[in-house]
């Protein structure tokens, strides 16, 4: 078995000729100033490309959430470059796009747990991140079934949140994430709440998701036994991010 | 997708008794004006009913409903005989309480210038006005009286013969209507024993008189009721209402009058002023400052509601964000929630007041005046009162979801 450890940059060496879906370049994000300056993430540089899904590992503190709220364009850096769709969307702290929109266009998101508006049912959870991108109120709705029928959730659409399980829930997260066929799938360890047959069965789903529906997609993931099923990994320490391999991954 | 409705689908049990409550509080801010405007027409009632052009009362009072007023009955005569007059008659008002099946009953009595009035100006809701000079009455149904039963005022009994609906005096007690000669009747009664001291009294006093010695015969009437002797005065009247001829201006008659050295004129619109500024005024001021009170404990309930309900949802405004939610959709989501909280609020106030201030004391009028005000103020504060939750709701960070 090879054991070969990669640096940030070995990503220029990817010789893929497919499109990309997310580039990060020099991501760097400082909390506080002076006596209290913490560096949560320094010079990280991540290549994604549409179908590939990257799972991002590393322990607790280790810079993953703020490198994916970066990327989210949720969590703006304090230097470095984020491109999505090879479209240049944050140069530093400033953005080059109007977030927000561009968060309801091309970004889907999963997160650990209360991935869903409480007070919406299963269906009207995918329907609304439809209608919020100017999708009409029907046509959502019938996407919103199709989606949940692909994840397997349809017989639970007209439920509420509270009464699902939490598979049924992450699936509905992803069928919301599918909704408006996003560019990038954010994931921060989505199988956390799950037992370890339901969480490789969610990753699998965000295989499945990445190929079918042409999406970059990044798992922040802790659960390694599941990282078989990701096409490149990224490991996150102290801040600095590098590539590596499954069987590297501490 | 409305997420107003659907937030609230989610909790309608608790927005419904919310709903309910603020409700109750509007009902309360809508009973205050409907107590005034109540207040208003009981007070003007009888003034426009009577629709009389001229008031003519003791001098310097604000008879005969702000104050006592006293004038000799022949003052009708005079009045009569000035020009512009059309007519004029006795107007005798007074407020009695006794004892009748048991029971306190507050009356106003008003007499009526039998035969020209027998009441037919009063609005009958059963029975009949008047048909004879004495003994007949008509009762406020506020009085709980019975039509055909007898009520004993006095050395008398009077029959219900007519009921009429929604007559009460300044004071919102009911009315009743009699002849004037019963009224008077009712007014200066005394107890016997009060008869007989003042008829042994009078006696004394006549034998000593110069008057009596020479004419014996004069001492027999002493014995009579005080009523009925013709050298003591007949008992005063309330006041004298005057109606004008159509060609007369009210001003120039009223004019004529007020050179009268014992006697004070006013208008029917001077009356209605009377009334308004001297009894009505002060509990109009009063019954404004507790609407304004309560109206600005509905907006801080309603405000700190909202907030709540807001709180409640913090994290979903976080995902609704985050998942690139435009500001307009969460700050409509918000006023929609306050604007139905104050629409149904105020529905479930005038449904529950229309049923509710019939059964009070004392007359509650909902005018469309004032509810359509009341409305314009509820929008206010469903507007103002969602602020707090707005700003709480755009002031959460998309990330909060990344917390948990």
């Amino acid at each position: 078995m090879t054991r070969r450890r990669t640096d940030t940059n070995d990503v220029a060496d990817n010789p893929t000729q497919k499109e990309l879906a997310i580039e990060t370049l020099g991501l760097t994000k400082i909390y506080g100033s002076g006596n209290t300056e913490v560096i949560a993430m320094r010079d990280a540089n991540m290549l994604v490309h549409v179908g590939e899904v990257v799972a991002l590992v590393g322990p607790s503190g280790s810079g993953k959430s703020t490198f994916l709220t970066a990327v989210g364009l949720i969590n703006p850096p304090t230097s470095g470059q984020v491109n999505i769709g090879g479209r240049l969307v944050m140069k530093g702290a400033q953005a080059a796009v109007n977030l927000r929109s561009f968060r309801r266009k091309y970004i889907g998101y999963v997160f650990q747990k209360s991935n869903l508006i409480e007070f919406l049912n299963a269906r009207e959870n995918v329907q609304l991140a439809m209608e919020l991108n100017g999708l009409s109120g029907a046509a959502a709705r019938r996407r919103a079934l199709e989606l949940l029928e692909k994840l397997g959730v349809a017989d639970r659409s007209e439920h509420r949140v509270s009464m699902l399980s939490g598979g049924q829930q992450q699936r509905v997260a992803v069928a919301r994430a599918l909704a408006n066929n996003p560019k990038v799938i954010l994931a921060d360890e989505p199988t956390a709440a799950l037992d370890s047959h339901r969480g490789r069965q969610v990753m699998q789903l965000f295989q499945g998701v990445a190929r079918d529906f042409g999406a970059g997609v990044i798992v922040v993931t802790h659960d390694h036994r599941t990282l078989d099923v990701f096409d490149t990994i990224y490991e996150m320490e102290d801040g600095l991010m590098r590539r590596t391999e499954a069987e590297h991954v501490q | 997708m409305n997420l107003a409705l659907k937030d609230i689908a989610n909790n309608v049990g608790r927005f419904a008794l919310t709903t309910f409550g603020i409700g109750m509080l509007l009902m309360i801010v809508m009973g205050m004006a409907g107590i005034y405007r109540g207040l208003l027409e009981d007070a003007t009632i009888l003034i426009n009913r009577i629709d009389a052009d001229l008031w003519i009362v003791q001098q310097d009072t604000r008879g005969p409903f702000a104050e006592l007023s006293r004038i000799p009955p022949s003052m009708v005569y005079r009045a009569a005989a000035v020009p512009g007059v059309a007519s004029a008659r006795e107007f005798v008002f007074h407020t009695i309480q006794r004892q009748h099946r048991g029971k306190l009953l507050r009356m106003s009595i008003l007499g009526l210038s039998w035969p020209e009035d027998r009441g037919t100006w009063i609005p009958l809701v059963a029975g009949r006005h008047l048909r004879q000079n004495h003994y007949e009455m008509i009762a406020d149904s506020s009085l709980g009286l019975e039509l055909g039963e007898e009520i004993r005022l006095g050395k008398d009994a009077y029959r219900i013969v007519g009921l009429t609906k929604g007559m009460v005096s300044t004071g919102g007690d009911g009315m009743a209507f009699t002849t004037f000669l019963d009224s008077q009747a009712i007014q200066f009664d005394s107890p016997p024993e009060a008869i007989r001291l003042e008829r042994a009294a009078r006696d004394i006093r006549g034998q000593s008189n110069e008057l009596f010695m020479r004419q014996p015969q004069l001492s027999e009437q002493l014995s009579r009721p005080t009523n009925e002797l013709a050298a003591i005065s007949s008992p005063s009247i309330s006041a004298v209402v005057v109606k004008l001829k159509p060609q007369a201006v009210p001003a120039e008659v009223a004019a004529l009058i007020d050179r009268w050295e014992d006697v004070s004129v006013y208008t029917r619109d001077g009356q209605e002023t009377l009334l308004v500024q001297g009894i009505v005024d002060k509990a109009r001021r009063q019954l404004f400052m507790f609407r304004v009170l309560l109206t600005i404990i509905a907006g801080i309930i309603m405000a700190l509601i909202i907030y709540t309900l807001t709180l409640d949802k913090i994290y979903s405004i976080a995902l609704l964000k985050l998942i690139g939610a435009p500001n307009h959709v969460i700050l409509g989501m918000i006023l929609q929630q306050a604007l139905l909280l104050g629409v149904l609020g105020y529905g479930i106030a005038y449904l529950a007041g229309s049923r509710l201030f019939p059964a009070f004391p004392r007359r509650v009028v909902l005018t469309e005046e004032d509810l359509f005000q009341l409305a314009i103020v509820v929008l206010i504060i469903s507007v103002l009162s969602s602020l707090l939750g707005i700003w709480k709701a755009m002031k959460v960070q998309p990330n909060t979801v990344l917390n948990g």
